[in-house]
């Protein structure tokens, strides 16, 4: 027999589209009485074709098979509307799914948000018993564990006050203290750890690692993915409520950031902009040329043409290019020199981007194009996120014999230091 | 099912639906200590920030209770069945009150917890449960100061309370039974309150309005008078023999009602028994509705 402590069977979860019936008792009757004297409903919205009663159905989960057992980290990732939260929702039994089955051996802990169920009015200890008790913790368990809870939060001194008078960061504390402490088999983890300082953080995943080492399963979900590398040892990943990948944490990291932009031929126009980007000024389409894979060595050159539009004159514009790292964050900015552009034409530039300084690994690029100010300040004409996606390879003959380690070194490669004698 | 076989070996097996009679009353029973914390937030909070605290528990069925014997005694000049009028008014009004409240908070079940609901999983069931043990403390704390009242009037020279000591040791399965009775109308109504909100205004609506079905503010024996053939109507009335019974425990009087005390029951269990299930039913997937 399997030691598995989770096992996910052709779960499926689906969602009827829209609003379910009208929200009120008269509406539905009035529907209702309407359908039955064959007459048009008249809650019907404006231009739904669709026949009353008729109603659209999505999956935000279709078909997962997924087991995980003892000693297992599980990170979920995914874009959103991927179906990750979905899927956790199922498994901590907060709804049902459609078809399918899920079997579960042990306690299982939910942290889908820190210090569900605590109440202001009531003290830091007080709510210690209740979150803990909701988390199905008995009493003699959380007195057992009170000491250790109180100063793993940090917060003892204020541990009789009401927690209203926290300051978030105390609240966000004491609530992981107590999540920490449930000890339970399967731990349920989504973004939670988005808060609180950068300290609290390390020993909320150390906190979290040693449950995995411990012989429990984890399931984590973050977009943060320099903390899934920190804790998880397995990856999932999901693509429109389907399971694409179960393996390595990096190569389902891969999967998310080169989620369909390893293209080397782009269409810009289509994308997603923000509120107010892409008006005066339009990325069309963006050409990788020297590339058919995204795949460079070190010291090459990323050369790439860029189409745009423009509706207004700017005599100071430039092409900003930041590097994202796969944990999300930038790493660094170049641009072009200012050139200038007149109202209505479509420029085609082409750009020469030199990796010399980038260490091995995987990227994407964030692209702007912007309009100086005498000032020195820049307006944002148009703004894309992720429109490209490549890598590094690393070699080792140019790094002076090792692997480089991006977690250690960072994503920057300098000159090396001179001896000054 | 051949999978059911080896169903021993999971601790939970979630599945799209629950049978109809497939409620975990071991799961329930491992979460008692939430419930108990759950209560005694609810009676915490009583006294968080108040000058008067669990007071207003004493204060608010003192004043009903005066009401009562100011516009229905003194005004309406109501019989009381030969009773003291404040003694008949407060035993009528705590029990109402028990029954009113409860009903009350067990139908917001879904609705007011669904923030708690949709974050972290334990049987739902804890809820309505403690909504009623934290209404029956209030009653308790009430029932001490009618008891002061009681014998207060129990002592005076002629006077007509005689309680009856065979019936009052069967009031707390008469508690028992307005809990049940209030807990099954509330967890029915808050089943059907996750699709269709307008119920909840529904619900105190009516519940202020069946008070005056319930003989709160007179005694039964006048619908008997005055309405002879309407009696039966009456007391299809669940909560009828209930009050009268507490009366006529405590202070003594006549209560022909008792006699539909089964059929009161039979509703009381029926009742019950369809609001868990309904409950049940609704508690795996009405985070998707609600």
């Amino acid at each position: 027999m399997s030691e598995h402590t989770l096992e996910i069977d052709h779960v499926s979860k689906e969602y009827r589209l829209g609003a379910i019936g009208a929200g009120t008792l008269s509406a539905d009757l009035n529907s209702w009485f309407a359908r039955v004297r064959g007459r048009e409903d008249p809650n019907r919205k404006i231009g739904d074709t669709m026949p009353t009663g008729g109603h659209e159905y999505f999956f935000a989960l279709k078909d997962i098979c997924l087991s995980a057992g003892r000693g297992d980290a599980l990170a979920l990732v995914g874009r959103n509307g991927a179906g990750k939260s979905t899927l956790l929702k199922l498994i901590s039994r907060i709804t049902a799914p459609t078809k399918g089955e899920i079997r579960l051996r042990g306690r299982v802990s939910t942290l889908l948000e820190v210090g569900t169920g605590f109440h202001a009015d009531l003290t830091g200890r007080e709510n210690i018993y209740l979150n803990g008790a909701i988390q199905g913790m008995r009493r003699s368990e959380i007195d057992k564990k009170m000491k250790e809870i109180v100063e793993f939060s940090e917060i003892e001194p204020f541990i009789d006050t009401p927690v209203k008078r926290y300051s978030s960061g105390m609240y966000v504390k004491l609530a992981f203290a107590v999540a920490a402490h449930l000890d339970p088999d399967i731990l349920i983890c989504d973004e939670v750890l988005a808060v609180g300082d950068v300290n609290f953080q390390q020993k909320c995943l150390g906190k979290m690692a040693d449950v995995s080492r411990g012989g429990r399963t984890v399931l984590y979900v973050s977009h943060n993915m320099r903390t899934v590398k920190q804790l998880c040892t397995r990856g999932v990943y999901l693509e429109n409520g389907r399971l694409v990948y179960d393996g390595t944490v990096s190569h389902a990291i891969d999967l998310y950031a080169g989620s369909g932009m390893r293209a080397v031929d782009r269409d810009l126009d289509a994308m997603r902009r923000g509120r107010l980007l892409g008006t005066q000024m339009r990325m069309l389409r963006l050409r990788v040329e020297n590339s058919e894979s995204m795949e460079y060595q070190m010291d090459e050159a990323i050369e790439f043409s860029l189409t745009f539009r423009s509706s207004v004159p700017e005599s100071r514009c430039r092409l900003r290019l930041v590097l994202i790292n796969n944990a999300a964050a930038p790493v660094a900015m170049t641009q072009t020199e200012d050139f200038s552009v007149s109202a209505g034409d479509e420029t085609t530039l082409r750009v020469r981007f030199p990796l010399d300084n980038i260490a091995p690994g995987e990227f994407s690029i964030q692209l702007s194009l912007v309009g100086g100010d005498p000032r020195g300040s820049s307006l944002y004409y148009d703004m894309l996120e992720n429109v490209g996606h490549f890598v590094i390879v690393d070699d080792p003959a140019r790094t002076a014999g090792f692997l480089w380690t991006e977690s250690l070194w960072g994503n920057m490669r300098l000159r090396g230091m001179e001896l000054m004698g | 099912m051949a999978s059911r076989k080896n169903d021993r070996q999971w601790d939970a097996i979630i599945r799209p639906r629950n049978g109809w009679f497939d409620i975990n009353f071991r799961e329930l029973f491992h979460y008692r200590d939430l419930i108990f914390l759950l209560v005694k937030r609810d009676i915490t909070l009583l006294y968080k920030q108040t000058i008067l605290g669990p007071a207003w528990i004493l204060i608010q069925a003192l004043l009903h209770t005066l009401i009562f014997t100011v516009v229905f005694g003194g005004i309406a000049s109501l019989p009381t069945d030969g009773m003291p009028q404040f003694l008949f008014y407060m035993a009528g009004n705590l029990v109402w009150a028990f029954f009113a409240n409860t009903l009350r908070q067990c139908s917001n079940t879904f609705v007011s917890n669904s923030n708690l609901f949709g974050k972290v999983y334990f049987p739902r069931l804890a809820m309505p449960i403690s909504s009623v043990l934290s209404k029956l403390f209030n009653f308790l704390v009430q029932f001490l100061l009618f008891v002061a009242f009681l014998v207060y009037y129990a002592v005076q020279p002629n006077t007509a309370v005689h309680p009856n000591w065979q019936l009052i040791a069967f009031t707390p399965l008469l508690l028992l039974q307005v809990g049940m009775l209030s807990m099954g109308l509330g967890i029915i109504i808050s089943s059907m309150t996750t699709r269709y909100r307008d119920l909840t205004l529904l619900v105190n609506l009516c519940v202020s309005l069946w008070m005056y079905a319930t003989p709160v503010a007179y005694p039964a024996s006048m619908v008997m008078d005055k309405y002879p053939h309407l009696i039966g109507l009456y007391m299809l009335n669940p909560m009828t023999p209930i009050v009268e019974y507490f009366r006529s425990a405590f202070l003594g009087t006549e209560a022909f009602s008792l006699a539909y005390m089964p059929l009161s029951v039979g509703m009381t269990l029926v009742f019950f028994a369809v609001g868990i299930l309904l409950f049940s039913r609704i508690e795996k997937t009405f985070m998707d509705t609600v």
